[in-house]
């Protein structure tokens, strides 16, 4: 039943994803964390910061490795296939039967139309993740990352891997005062 | 070389340098499928995007899938498609393989925090861009109108957002086209 669910899940995310890859990453936390229930928010937190340090597009990552996850090497195929199998066709039958189909209005105003959607989903996603953090960071350093964060990637333009990775690292090789707490 | 071999490497190539999803490895692919290899030119390529970004789901895989299935029919998608997807894919599960492992490590429980507002940064910005996208093909009326009706829908209704989208596909091809 789980691989009927994994495709159903991974099938929407990608036929309901307009804009490419990111705009699929809330409807992808939509099936698995809110509908199916096979993640927490933060298991997807980590599948997220890392499908973005990594090369390579994010809707498949994520997909393959849920599958994977969720029901082995055949969800990961499952998952990823759903994903893409169905836009694909769509897509050879589309461009090898009527070229021209993309430059008619109603296929723009429908792509035009689902853009402010998908901005509110991730807006929505990313305001979740920083009450998250504040909730285990406080204000003042869920503030500074964020803050931080926003300097390196948006106005220094930094790639997002790098950062990542730097704080993986950082969180890696500091020694310090939590240990006791986490002991005591 | 044959074709599934061509197809193979100019596949690869974006799939292990895109960072950032799909969307990045554009002209990656570009330079690998008009400059390189000359399967298409440049106006056949910007008709192909125009359609992928048209169609929904991931970017990078429609195109290998189409490129792929016109140079080497569906054996062809097939090879285009597994080298966008397979390495990346592989590299991630070991990776949160070895992550979930020790998930239970202050170590690891500490970067799952510090990694977190990066991650509503990296959202928030990328939220930022469908917006502004939008206000520049629509205008700010039709944006704010559309996103604050989804907005109610999707977080006071809990309406699903396979709903909303289609809601907004319909009303995009009769008044926004």
């Amino acid at each position: 039943m789980n691989q009927w669910y994994l495709f159903l899940a991974f099938f929407r995310v990608g036929i309901l994803g307009y804009g490419g890859g990111p705009s699929s990453i809330p409807l992808v936390q939509k099936e698995v964390v809110e509908k199916y229930k096979w993640l927490n928010n933060e298991e997807f937190g980590n599948i997220l910061a890392l499908a973005n340090a990594l090369p390579g597009p994010i809707a498949t990552k994520m997909a393959g490795y849920i599958g994977y996850r969720v029901a082995g090497v055949i969800g990961m195929l499952n998952a990823v296939l759903a994903t893409i199998v169905p836009t694909i066709f769509l897509m050879i039958i589309l461009l090898t039967f009527l070229s021209s189909a993309s430059d008619t209005p109603w296929m723009n105003g429908m792509t035009k139309a689902v853009l402010p959607v998908v901005g509110v989903m991730l807006a929505v996603l990313a305001f979740n993740f920083l009450k998250k953090a504040k909730v285990d960071l406080g204000w003042f350093w869920m503030s500074i990352l964020a803050i931080t964060s926003f300097l390196f990637t948006e106005l220094l333009g930094i790639h997002p891997a790098i950062l990542i990775l730097g704080l993986l690292i950082v969180a890696l090789v500091k020694p310090d005062a939590d240990k006791q707490e986490e002991s005591s | 070389m044959s074709t599934y071999w061509q197809l193979f490497i100019a596949f690869f190539i974006p799939g292990i340098l895109g960072y950032g999803g799909g969307p990045a490895s554009i002209p990656l692919v570009e330079n690998e499928v008009v400059g390189r290899f000359q399967w298409m030119t440049v106006s056949d390529f910007s008709e192909m995007l125009a359609m992928a970004n048209a169609l929904p789901g991931p970017i990078a895989t429609k195109m290998a899938g189409f490129i792929g299935f016109q140079q080497g029919g569906v054996m062809g998608s097939v090879v285009a498609v597994f080298a966008t997807v397979v390495p990346s894919l592989l590299l991630m599960i070991i990776l949160l393989g070895l992550l979930m492992k020790y998930k239970d490590s202050p170590k690891v429980k500490r970067m799952t925090m510090f990694i977190r507002p990066t991650i509503a940064v990296l959202l928030g910005a990328m939220a930022l861009q469908f917006f502004q996208t939008s206000y520049v093909d629509t205008g700010f009326f039709q944006m704010s109108g559309i996103g604050l009706i989804s907005f109610l829908l999707m977080e006071r209704l809990k309406v699903h957002p396979a709903f909303v989208i289609a809601g907004a596909l319909v009303f995009g091809a009769l008044f926004l086209g």
